[in-house]
């Protein structure tokens, strides 16, 4: 038992090494006083200045908020209703629509962004801001339609019942009783969203118009010209700003 | 009845093919304990929902003081349903809970404090008004169910197997309490309950129903003493059968000559009106109505079976045994052990089972 323990121990040991040595690397080289990423020459703050005063980057990551900011708004107000709906439906078109709406969450990204460019260019809408918003909630949609119903599938019926017979209408059923409840959900998958809509790149990249640059796209442009250290200092950034809004929503799921 | 609080017409549900409530007619009078008895499966819980409004009936129509709920949605009904499961909103405080109902109802702030505060009162919840349902005991979950349907004052409180899911012995003292409860607050309750001693206890009258039909309105000692068909003898208590014809019918009294059993002569019963010579019938007696005697007695008038004892269980206030009067009748007897060092007799034993006509009743086989 004890030798299966040490070995447990290290597989998962070196499995989290494999997940996280290499953001650790990043984030402390991050704090490097060298112009190269490879050698270390001593802690400082510098590249972390570089990256304030970095007009590009600040307004690629405005642009990033802002795509964020929206796409959730929207997949928040789609969602909850589909959500809803989708759990009061009964019969054989129920598993058909679940099928339909959970789809996209096992495409190929590569494919979605490929399908969505060919939408916007077919509808003739010109790419820009608002399309990378509306190619954002169309992958997040069923992540935030499977957060809630997993919610919603553990409310107990009985309670909807009951407030509309003390006399609550079906809006002050909703407004009283449903939506407290499945509120901590919904706030988990809007973080969730977000947190993924700030850090895609793929879809992005496909229907993104001139000039609406993300964060990850500017990185990656970055990244064509050479590698600085200054992108060590914005990934460590993203890393923390993630891992903050993730663990946020897993707080919210909890409730 | 002057004062009708309930006035059910010849209601009709389908679930898909079966019936689940069959042309049923009830009147349930104000300020009324009415319980609805039944195994699963009877309609009572098809009924009680139509009450409160969450399925429609297919024919028939529900009056509820005087007014036909025909169209009325749940939300716009005078009536109040305390859930099996209770259904308490989990994010809302007992009082919250409780003030719902009020809330809904735009009763001025004042007086929903007010309200609140009696009837948190009423159910000895007041120093639990904070909590929330999940930090509650059973019990008090089961008596915020009952304080958040009872603070609207509602025309008829319904309530859906109000202590199944409590144990035993909170059971009875809730039994107690929610009987208490109904006598101050003077409102119509409507219970659903498949536990026959409960409905017994609680009940002012009770209607025990089977696949969808009503067998027998009455008071509990009605529906005890006087069953009038074999589903109610059996459902509610234990039922002694003796299967038989009836013979020289006189004056409301007669003669059984049983086919399953072989008595000296044939049994004296009560004949209830109707009821010709040469029908067949089963009579049945409850357990404590009958005397067990040790070995063979010439009886005094009363009816009289012999018979052995197959199994005797001491259970404390009584003794409860199983005696075998013929190749497939079994009585079962209950004998009060109100003597002190009375054990009636051992097993093996042959007894004599006798009871007085008068508690043995006539039902006709149809």
């Amino acid at each position: 038992m004890r030798g299966q323990g040490i070995w447990l121990r290290g597989i998962s040991g070196f499995g989290m090494a494999f997940l996280y040595l290499p953001i650790i690397v990043l984030v402390v080289f991050s704090f490097n006083a060298s112009r190269l990423s490879a050698t270390w020459q001593g802690f400082s703050w510098h590249w972390y200045g570089v990256l304030w005063h970095d007009e590009a980057l600040l307004a690629a990551a405005a642009n990033s908020l802002w795509v964020a900011a929206l796409s959730t708004s929207l997949v928040v107000l789609l969602g909850v209703p589909a959500a809803m709906g989708l759990e009061r439906l009964r019969g054989r078109g129920r598993q058909a629509l679940d099928t339909i709406f959970l789809l996209p969450l096992v495409l190929p990204e590569v494919m979605m962004g490929v399908a969505l460019l060919l939408f916007f260019v077919m509808i003739q809408w010109p790419l820009s801001l608002a399309t990378v918003v509306v190619g954002h909630a169309a992958f997040n949609l069923p992540v935030v339609i499977v957060m809630v119903r997993a919610r919603l599938q553990k409310l107990d019926p009985r309670l909807e019942e009951a407030a509309s017979d003390l006399g609550a209408s079906a809006w002050q059923t909703f407004y009283r009783v449903t939506w407290p409840l499945v509120r901590p959900a919904v706030l988990g998958a809007a973080l969730l969203a977000f947190t993924v809509s700030l850090d895609d790149f793929i879809v992005t990249f496909f229907v993104a118009g001139p000039g609406a640059t993300t964060l990850p796209l500017r990185v990656y442009s970055m990244i064509k010209s050479g590698l600085s250290p200054e992108i060590n200092a914005l990934s460590s950034v993203l890393v923390l700003a993630s891992m903050g809004l993730v663990g946020l929503s897993f707080v919210f799921q909890r409730r | 009845m002057a004062d009708l609080s309930i006035d059910i017409r010849a209601l009709v549900k389908r679930h898909g093919a079966t019936l689940a409530v069959d042309h049923v007619s009830l009147q349930i009078s104000r300020g009324e304990f009415f319980s609805l008895l039944g195994p699963s499966g009877a309609g009572k819980t098809s009924l009680l929902r139509m009450l409160a409004g969450f399925e429609t009936p297919d024919a028939g129509d529900i009056l509820i003081d005087g007014r036909s709920m025909a169209g009325v949605p749940p939300n716009r009904r005078p009536v109040n349903l305390v859930f099996q499961s209770y259904a308490l909103f989990p994010h809302m405080t007992v009082a919250e809970n409780v003030a719902f109902g009020l809330e809904m109802q735009r009763v001025p702030h004042g007086e929903i404090v007010e309200r609140v505060g009696a009837t948190l009162e009423l159910v000895r919840l007041s120093d639990k008004r904070d909590r929330l349902p999940g930090q509650l005991s059973g019990g008090e979950q089961q008596r915020v169910a009952l304080a958040r349907a009872l603070v609207n004052r509602p025309a008829v409180v319904l309530l859906d197997e109000p202590l199944a899911a409590l144990d035993q012995q909170l059971r009875q003292q809730m039994q107690t309490e929610l009987k208490t409860i109904q006598a101050q607050v003077g409102l119509t309750f409507v219970c659903v309950t498949h536990h026959q001693e409960e409905a017994l206890a609680l009940s002012d009258r009770l209607a025990v129903m089977q696949q969808g039909r009503v067998m027998q309105v009455g008071r509990p000692e009605d529906l005890y003493e006087r069953p009038e068909n074999l589903f109610v003898a059996r459902f509610v208590g234990v039922s002694n059968e003796i299967s038989g014809t009836l013979a020289d019918v006189q004056a409301g009294e007669g003669t059984l000559m049983p086919s399953d059993v072989s008595p000296s002569r044939g049994i004296r019963v009560a004949v209830p009106a109707g009821l010709q010579s040469g029908i067949p019938v089963v009579m049945t007696v409850r357990p404590e109505r009958i005397r067990i005697t040790p070995g063979h007695v010439a009886d005094g008038g009363a009816n009289c079976l012999q018979g052995v004892v197959e199994t005797m269980r001491y259970i404390g206030s009584e003794w409860q045994g199983v005696v075998r009067i013929g190749p497939s009748v079994r009585w079962t007897i209950h004998a009060s052990n109100a003597a002190s060092g009375s054990r009636p007799v051992a097993v093996g034993a042959p007894v004599s089972l006798q009871w007085n006509s008068a508690d043995g009743v006539v039902i006709p086989l149809t």
